[in-house]
């Protein structure tokens, strides 16, 4: 049986690749990738286009994110990664390896202690602060694509303000279901401007993004585009006054730490069926679980 | 006691292990080496070079053997090494009518300048398996003199078509070409870009969208003007010289098809091409891409857009095998989250419906 590693340290600094540049990218090509950023930045919620490399993982496991968080990272910086909300998913092990491998920083799975936290499909349940820097792994990064399925005319659309099939869009799922059917990638509207997605975050999270004091940033490495929500941007999710946006939630309090407030995931615990629910942020949950404990 | 899910870590570890194992076979069966590949895949080889966009035999011969034979998976490995490699500068455009030709042919004269030479091919084959080569051949295969390699130049094909002005000659633009391992593709496309995709393109798709343009969607009838396959130098110019340098040779496979174009506004009837190159031996590859070519043309020839092989943004976004598999794979990674949103919502909308027919059915 293997020993077991430290949580914190998934790879030691030992074993680092010294055949590659820090961070993997080389130092031209981070400068390209930081150029897009800067613009992104520039011109809240715009998909900035960016000289994508191919990276030693899959498109569709990160590499948009893992391009940005290689052009940002610094030797000192903390980075943390979660996948699902969890730092202990198979992704998020084997990115936040390859960063403690490839640029030997140090990793965390703590919220409040990381500099750089890369994330798919969630934003931690603890609030961020001034001088985080949150990077989003983006599948999609066109929110009017399952409308318009051409990236010549969505540009188009960009440009002019064309966001009339959207609301349309929203109107129709209330007329079909009586609700708006979105339940994740939930379209925002950034700095009164651009209409942007989320990238596949559950609506849950969508208010966490607006006013955030951290640094938002998107990277789509696929489809080469990078996009940025500043710090203290108004970032609103797209509704209708008399169907005003809302977010999921639960019945139950997490049956782990009991909170209340937080995404849960469902979890099958038998054959028959029998269902429990507990916080998707296992750091959130895991540090409620203790305080719990040494306060009975 | 449910305890969230952890040991993601050692998971990977054994899921490697695992990996390394199958890679490897039964171990009665000796191992197959990076040499046997390069030599006797060639084929294999050739394609992952291509599609890698990378011009080494024994890496992508390493690749295959490290991919399990997966020859997308080898690409992949080849594109991600490639990917960390230094520029130091772009060679001389290589001049494929002055390929040592292995095999050239014409399906549109019967009789060319320099010949019709079959070289290495598998068309006149008659797909029998060979049971011979199930047992290892005993001693060294005997080449004969009529079988050695013919090594020459012979002039293109097309160019006869060219003197007579039937045929418009391909101008180079001022320009260095673009290069979409450096810059995001941006729409529409030059040529340039275009081909440059083409040649990374997934075989299979560009054989299919080829097959589809055929059969009517897009219809464009092809002749196989000439179809080339052997050796190119390549020169490179370095800064401190002022004269280029021969740095080694290719090998390339180069197809041009001629179709017809009855003429339009201001233009003469006259023929028109579309052009195909690739690493290595790589005909159908080749000739796919040549068709697929000449489909995205459409638009400099005033020709209505009806298939797929003809729109360009179709076309060009989605013929990368490394991404297109990228993509569709990652929905296998955890979508925990997004399931539970939908969950809900389904859950939401039901209740709302059945709570609507209660309603109903209490008003009867």
């Amino acid at each position: 049986m293997p020993p077991a590693t430290n949580e914190t340290d998934s790879q030691s600094t030992d074993q680092k690749v010294v055949s590659y540049n820090f961070a993997y990218l080389d130092e031209q090509t981070k400068r390209t990738i930081r150029r897009s950023i800067l613009k992104a930045v520039a011109i809240p919620g715009y998909q900035a286009p960016f000289g994508g490399r191919e990276m030693p993982m899959p498109y569709g496991w990160g590499t948009g994110g893992i391009q940005v968080s290689a052009a940002i990272l610094g030797k000192n910086d903390v980075f943390k990664v979660i996948d699902q909300g969890s730092d202990d998913t198979t992704n998020a092990v084997s990115i936040r390896a390859f960063f403690a491998r490839v640029a030997g920083v140090r990793t965390t799975t703590t919220t409040a202690e990381a500099d750089i936290i890369q994330t798919r499909h969630r934003i931690p349940e603890q609030p961020l602060r001034e001088g985080q820097i949150m990077v989003y792994q983006v599948p999609i990064p066109e929110p009017l694509r399952w409308m318009e399925p051409s990236e010549v005319e969505t540009r188009t659309m960009h440009a002019l303000e064309e966001y009339g099939v959207m609301h349309v869009k929203l109107y129709e799922d209330i007329a079909r279901h009586g609700d708006i059917a979105t339940s994740f990638d939930y379209p925002v509207l950034v700095n009164q401007r651009y209409v942007m997605s989320p990238s596949p975050l559950p609506k849950f999270d969508n208010p966490k993004m607006d006013q955030c004091p951290a640094l938002q940033l998107f990277g789509a490495g696929r489809e080469k585009r990078i996009y940025a929500i500043p710090p203290y941007t108004a970032v609103k999710s797209l509704d209708f006054e008399d169907y005003p946006f809302a977010v999921q939630h639960w019945d139950k309090p997490c049956a782990i730490c009991g909170a209340t407030d937080s995404y849960l995931d469902e979890i099958i615990t038998d054959d028959a069926g029998t269902r429990m629910f507990v916080c998707s942020d296992t750091d959130y949950c895991g540090r409620r679980a203790n305080e719990n404990r040494s306060t009975p | 006691m449910y305890v969230a899910v952890k040991g993601g870590e050692r998971a990977i570890k054994n899921a490697h292990a695992l990996l390394a194992e199958k890679r490897r076979g039964d171990t009665a069966v000796s191992e197959v080496g990076v040499d046997q590949i390069r030599e006797q895949l060639s084929l294999a080889v050739d394609r992952v070079m291509a599609e890698g966009s990378l011009y080494d035999r024994d890496l992508a011969a390493l690749a295959v053997k490290q991919a399990r034979g997966d020859l997308v998976e080898a690409i992949f490995l080849l594109r991600a090494y490639r990917t960390t490699l230094p520029r130091f500068g772009s060679s001389q455009p290589v001049d494929t009518a002055q390929m040592q030709v292995r095999r050239r042919i014409s399906a549109t004269y019967k009789d060319v300048p320099g010949g019709q030479l079959l070289g290495p091919t598998f068309d006149y084959t008659h797909r029998l398996l060979d049971t011979n080569l199930a047992m290892p051949a005993e001693g060294p295969a005997e080449t004969s003199a009529e079988t050695a390699s013919f090594t020459g130049t012979c002039p293109k094909v097309l160019s006869f078509l060219e003197k007579e002005g039937l045929l418009p000659p391909e101008e180079g633009g001022d320009s260095p070409p673009g290069d979409l391992t450096r810059q995001p593709l941006e729409l529409p496309a030059g040529r340039d870009i275009r081909l440059q995709n083409l040649a990374r393109a997934d075989e299979g798709l560009l054989l299919a969208l080829a097959y589809s343009s055929q059969r009517g969607f897009g219809a464009t009838h092809p002749f196989v003007g000439e179809l080339r396959m052997g050796e190119v130098e390549v020169f490179f110019t370095p800064e401190e010289l002022a004269f280029p340098v021969l740095v080694g040779e290719v090998t390339l496979t180069e197809c041009e098809s001629v179709n017809q174009f009855t003429g339009g506004k201001d233009r003469p009837a006259s023929f028109t091409r579309g052009y195909g190159l690739a690493f290595g031996e790589n005909e159908r590859k080749a000739l796919s891409m040549a068709i697929v070519d000449r489909a995205l043309r459409s638009g400099d020839f005033d020709e209505e857009v009806r298939g797929p092989a003809q729109n360009e943004e179709f076309v060009l976004y989605h013929s990368d095998n490394v991404e297109a598999s990228g993509f569709v794979q990652h929905i296998k990674l955890p979508h925990y989250v997004d399931f539970q949103a939908d969950l809900a919502l389904v859950r939401a909308l039901r209740a709302r419906t059945d709570k609507e027919r209660g309603n109903a059915a209490s008003d009867e």
